[in-house]
């Protein structure tokens, strides 16, 4: 393990751990501001879409694909629409894979 | 019997776990998929492990190894890890009363351990009416559950990928996309969610050329605010 795996791990544990820790920790003495508490919410939309567009609309990380002949979008697109119909995530994401494999490989 | 005298403790460990299975089966294939992608985004087998291990914090997992594979700086990682993990704060804080009341060797794993799951399952438990004592020890089987599974499933997956080569090349990383996917899109309720979701997506586009990818962390910056913001014009629900 290289020296900049170790930190990142060691990194990734302090911070983890000292957020789950601090109300446990500190107890009443610490408190969350209202404000937090809303802003918190928008955390997973905001994280996750931020990661998904660009690796969906330039899976080579350089050059815009917005066409279906895109496997990514078109993978993408699925797991979207099954996870906005159905609510279920496994099936969303088996769908999307599906597609996506089966356009790779009829795409050669 | 090698608890004779409390018989409570074991069956609460027991129903804690019990009740966590659902939820061992749903983290159960990102786990396999985060041990499968670890390695070929650059992390070693025993880092994989080693990371499942300490941090067990599965989003920030999968987005620490996302970021490492396209070149981002450890801040950048660190600080990211900070944002999406700082939900468990919050967690942390409903539970707090009912864990105000133990040592601190107790409160000290049970932290380690808080997951989404879990504090889903627990905080029914602690909601239920029943005066339990014994409360603390469905956290922790509900707790063991989890980790032993999210380490087994990474193990699982490590193995996986390493019997499988050149991975990287089968666009396996897709996995990852529709994972996030199929978290995000049906969190997209309301306007305000749809604001932060288009902006963060925006910004991210826009800023994706900026090095260390720095450019997420101002998307996600972006999103938090404008979601704040279109919530605040709406007003009050």
């Amino acid at each position: 393990m290289s020296g900049h795996e170790l930190a990142l791990i060691l990194g990734m544990t302090a911070i983890t751990f000292l957020i789950r820790y601090a109300f446990f920790a500190l107890g009443d003495r610490l408190a969350f501001p209202p404000l937090a508490h809303r802003a918190l919410r928008f955390v997973p939309v905001a994280v996750l879409t931020a990661i998904i567009m660009p690796m969906v609309l330039l899976p080579d990380g350089a050059h815009w694909q917005i066409s279906w002949h895109n496997p990514w979008l078109l993978g993408a697109g699925v797991t979207g629409v099954i996870a906005w119909r159905f609510h279920h995530l496994l099936a969303s994401i088996t769908g999307g894979m599906l597609v996506f494999f089966l356009f790779r490989w009829i795409a050669g | 019997m090698p608890h004779p005298r409390h018989p409570r403790r074991r069956s609460e460990i027991w129903v804690g776990a019990r009740d966590s299975l659902p939820m061992l089966l749903g983290a159960a294939p990102f786990g396999i998929i985060f041990g499968t992608l670890a390695v070929p985004s650059g992390l070693s087998p025993f880092g994989a492990l080693a990371m499942s291990l300490l941090v067990f914090a599965g989003s920030a997992q999968f987005i620490a190894i996302n970021l490492l594979a396209g070149g981002a700086g450890l801040p950048v990682i660190l600080l990211t890890t900070f944002v999406v993990n700082l939900r468990h704060a919050l967690y942390s804080a409903t539970l707090l009363p009912h864990v105000a009341g133990l040592r601190q060797r107790w409160r000290i794993p049970l932290a380690f351990w808080l997951t989404d799951e879990t504090f889903a399952v627990v905080q029914q438990r602690y909601a239920a009416p029943d005066l339990s004592p014994h409360k603390h020890w469905y956290y922790l089987g509900s707790a063991l559950a989890m980790y032993g599974n999210w380490f087994l499933c990474t193990l699982l997956g490590v193995l996986l990928g390493r019997s499988i080569p050149r991975l990287e090349h089968l666009g396996l990383e897709f996995a990852m996309a529709a994972t996030f996917t199929g978290i995000v899109v049906p969190l997209l309720k309301g306007l305000p969610m749809l604001g932060a979701a288009l902006a963060a997506a925006a910004v991210a586009l826009t800023a994706r050329g900026l090095p260390y990818k720095l450019g997420l962390v101002l998307a996600a910056l972006a999103g938090v605010v404008i979601g704040v913001v279109l919530e605040e014009l709406r007003g009050p629900s």
